[in-house]
This record gives C-alpha cells, sequence and structure tokens, in this order.
C-alpha cells in the first residue's frame, strides 16, 4: 500500500511535471520572445516588405500572453519572428534578383 | 516555424544568377521590350484592345462583357462623379480650375513628374491637392467619391492615348526605375511579384480569375469590380493585390505606389484610356 | 429623386430584347458592418415588366440577389415604339417604375 501510493505520487508528479513544463514559459519568455519577433518585423518594414501572416502571428500572440497561456504566447511569438525574418531574407535577395525577371 | 525555415530554405534556393551589366535605366529600351513581349506572345490580340485586361485574353468573359456594357456596373459612379465635378466648392470654386483644360479630357496625362516637390502626381492626388486647396476634406483614396471623380475624368479621355512623361530630371528616372523595381519585385508569404501574374501568366487563371496582360493594365481604372460589389480605384487595386499575395500593403498613394503607377501607365503610352472600365 | 431603373429594349421582328439595371442595395441581412453590426435586410422582392397593361416578365427576388442587379430577357408581341413599364417593391415597401420606349 505504501509503494502503490508513492508510484501514484510518482506518476502525480511527473503529470505535474510535463504540465509545468508548458506552464513554464512565463510572462518574461513571452516578453523576450515577443521583442524578438517585433524587432525582425520592424526590419521588415524599414525595408517595406511585411507579411500579412507576421502581424497575425504577433495579434496571436498578444492574444494568448493577455489570457496568461505564456507557452502558446511564445510558441506564436517565435513563428511570428521566423516569417518576419523570411521576409527580411525574401527583400534582401530580392533587391538584386528582381532584375532578372525584367522583360528585356 | 518548420514551415517558415522551409520557406525561407526554397527562398535561397532561388538565388539569382549574376546580374546583368546594363543596371542603368533606358526607359524608351524598356517600352519597346514590353511591347515587343506582349504582342509577340499574343499575336491575335490587337494592340489598342489590351487596354480590356481579361476580355482581350478570354472570349467567353468577353461575350459577358459586351453584353453587360449597355449598362456598365459603373454607371451610378460615373454620373456621380459627373455631379461632383460640376458642382463649386464652398469657395465657389470648382475641380476644372485645377487642372488644364478645366480637367475635360487630361486622364492619360496622369500620373505625372512634379519637378517642385520631386514627386510622381497621380490623378487622385492632384485631385485631392485640388480640394485641400480650395478649402475641402481630402477624400478617401480608395472608393466612393474618389473612385466616381476619377470615373468620369477617365471617362472624358476615353479612347485618348496615354501620354506620359519621362522628363530630363535623375529625379524622375528614379521614381520610373522605383516603380520598374516595385513591379517586379516578389513581395508576400506566397512570394508573388506583379510580374508574376501579369507578365508571366496573362489570359492564365488563378483561381476562377483570368489574368490581365501589364501592358495597358492601368487604362481601364477606375474599375467596378463585382468582387467588390462597387467601385475601386488603382490605390484600391495596388492594396487588395498586395494583401491576396499575404504582403501587409502600403498606404493608398504611398511613394512607392505612384512610382508603380508612373511605370505601368509609361508602359502603357500610346494605348487608349478605356475607363472607367468593369472587372469580374 | 434619379431613376434607380436604368432600360433598354430593342425589338427586332417579333422579339423584343430587354435589359435592365436597377440600382439597389439587396442587403441579405445576413452581411456585418464595419461596427461588427448586421446590416438589416433590405431587397427588391418583385420586378415587373409591362406591356400594353400586361405582365410580361416577373421576379419574385430575395436576399439571394446581389447588390445593383442586372436583368435580360426576350418576349414577343411588341413592336418599336411600344411603352414598356418596369416598377419594383422591395421589402420596406419602397418603390419605382419607369417608363422606357422600345427602340
Amino acid at each position: 500500500m505504501h509503494r502503490h501510493s508513492s508510484i501514484r505520487l510518482a506518476v502525480v508528479i511527473s503529470v505535474m511535471g510535463l504540465t509545468t513544463a508548458a506552464l513554464a514559459a512565463s510572462a518574461d519568455d513571452f516578453k523576450a520572445a515577443y521583442a524578438k519577433a517585433e524587432a525582425a518585423e520592424n526590419q521588415a518594414g524599414a525595408l517595406k516588405n511585411q507579411w500579412s501572416t507576421t502581424e497575425g502571428a504577433l495579434k496571436a500572440a498578444k492574444k494568448a500572453a493577455d489570457a496568461g497561456n505564456f507557452g502558446e504566447a511564445v510558441k506564436h511569438a517565435e513563428e511570428a519572428e521566423a516569417l518576419a525574418n523570411a521576409s527580411v531574407a525574401q527583400a534582401k535577395e530580392q533587391a538584386t534578383a528582381w532584375k532578372n525577371a525584367v522583360v528585356r | 516555424m518548420r514551415r517558415a525555415v522551409l520557406l525561407a530554405l526554397a527562398l535561397i534556393c532561388l538565388a539569382a544568377p549574376p546580374v546583368s551589366a546594363a543596371d542603368s535605366a533606358n526607359p524608351k529600351a524598356d517600352f519597346k521590350a514590353f511591347r515587343n513581349y506582349f504582342t509577340k506572345r499574343f499575336p491575335k490580340v490587337p494592340l489598342k484592345d489590351f487596354v480590356n485586361g481579361p476580355y482581350s485574353m478570354n472570349a467567353d468573359l468577353r461575350k459577358q462583357w459586351v453584353a453587360i456594357d449597355a449598362f456598365p456596373p459603373y454607371q451610378f459612379a460615373l454620373d456621380k462623379g459627373k455631379q461632383m465635378f460640376t458642382t463649386p466648392f464652398k469657395n465657389g470654386k470648382t475641380y476644372g480650375d485645377c487642372f488644364p483644360n478645366k480637367g475635360i479630357g487630361v486622364r492619360q496625362n496622369y500620373p505625372y513628374f512634379d519637378a517642385k516637390s520631386g514627386e510622381v502626381i497621380t490623378l487622385d492626388v492632384a485631385l485631392n491637392q485640388c480640394r485641400q486647396a480650395n478649402g475641402e476634406e481630402p477624400l478617401d483614396y480608395t472608393k466612393d467619391d474618389m473612385a466616381a471623380l476619377t470615373a468620369y475624368m477617365a471617362y472624358t479621355s476615353r479612347g485618348k492615348p496615354f501620354d506620359i512623361k519621362i522628363p530630363n530630371d535623375p529625379r524622375a528616372l528614379a521614381a520610373y526605375q522605383k516603380g520598374e523595381e516595385y513591379f517586379y519585385t516578389r513581395r508576400g508569404q506566397l512570394n508573388f511579384s506583379c510580374a508574376s501574374c501579369h507578365v508571366q501568366s496573362p489570359g492564365d487563371h488563378i483561381r476562377t480569375e483570368v489574368l490581365a496582360p501589364a501592358m495597358g493594365i492601368v487604362a481601364a481604372l477606375p474599375i467596378y469590380r463585382s468582387e467588390w460589389g462597387g467601385m475601386g480605384t488603382t490605390s484600391r487595386r495596388f492594396i487588395t493585390c498586395n494583401a491576396q499575395v499575404r504582403a501587409v500593403p502600403l498606404k493608398a498613394e504611398d511613394e512607392l505606389y505612384r512610382d508603380v503607377e508612373y511605370y505601368l501607365s509609361y508602359m502603357s503610352n500610346g494605348l487608349p484610356i478605356s475607363g472607367p472600365g468593369a472587372r469580374p | 429623386m434619379a431613376s434607380t431603373i436604368r432600360l433598354r429594349a430593342v425589338a427586332s421582328g417579333d422579339t423584343t430584347e430587354v435589359q435592365a439595371l436597377v440600382q439597389h442595395p439587396m442587403d441579405s441581412g445576413f452581411v456585418k458592418s464595419a461596427q461588427g453590426n448586421l446590416i438589416p435586410p433590405h431587397y427588391i422582392e418583385v420586378v415587373e415588366f409591362e406591356h400594353a397593361g400586361k405582365p410580361v416578365f416577373t421576379a419574385y427576388w430575395g436576399p439571394a440577389v446581389s447588390k445593383d442587379p442586372y436583368i435580360k430577357f426576350s418576349f414577343k408581341g411588341a413592336q418599336k415604339g411600344d411603352d414598356l413599364t418596369v416598377s419594383w417593391i422591395d421589402n420596406k415597401g419602397a418603390t419605382d417604375s419607369l417608363v422606357g420606349k422600345i427602340q
């Protein structure tokens, strides 16, 4: 009986551990991830090449954070950062690549 | 995350081969090349018909357009535009006082490069400048009243060939170049440029729409689009195109938008104004 | 107030081809405004074309018909110079009508 309850306790603790890990993303984690995403999006803005999906991911991140779901919020912020970086890469590559499309 | 990484890799793989040596702009040569490209690709389309966009590319669409042209859907906007144009401002002046030839039959000269401001001025911008100079509030650039006014002005120019000038001014040439660059630059998460659809694929379908050729594409503006259930200006079209490729649009009449309108209009020199237009 | 109806009727032999464009918002009642409120239904319920006192075409419309509807149809028994009357009534009880000449 003693072993049974300790196994049960171990299961409960490990389940809690999993949930806690997901919840472990804190408000600070979100702020950091969002700041990175925003910085990348501002870079894209300076190049006049932002994607609407980046904006959508940023909004989703904010919304999740406002609801206290920091794990989800960080996920969205990371996606936004990746999209923003891709849009910056696109703008930089296109700055020379466009010339090859010109009708001659 | 993975999707974005894959897209980034795809973009890198599209990396350009060495750029051509001819980097300085030559609008006259560009114009010739542009015209040859479209006339060679569509030898059966009469030159002037390119201004009819998808109708020059698809016979069935054309039939429907001819039928509906007895009562063009832009008729109500046109009537409103005429009424607006002929109604004086609160100070007694009219739109005609701001334009050459009283604003009648001048649409084909826009956009033009304004030496004083060093910027491209489109017809829509000129209209708002006229309003503000006469103590009136500027109009929203994308639809409604602005579309009605420009519909009327286009109508008075129907049939007149585009006559866009690039003066001997390095700033004008730079504006033309920026417009050309914008037109061919891929943008948005879907990675399309204006050219992807309107140079590479005119006459083809994108979803249910038939794509118009870039040559003459601005001649029919402003347009009544069935999709919008109403009128839209050049600004509205540029903004929605951007949104459709998942790019965040610029503000209406942003300098870049005016530059690309300048470029496209110059490329349509000699082709007749067909606006206001009706499109699916 | 200007008419909401544009009419064109052309006789060719015994057949008259009619085209008409009616200006009307034809709000279905299912669309939300920019503020998020439902735009109330406002659409034409009946549109009728009459020649020599008899209806030659009657349409019962509803929310499925789009803004500024366009109609095209043909009928027999009229000739050039005859009058053709178009009239409509919407779900708010508003009406409009127009008399045009067959060309």
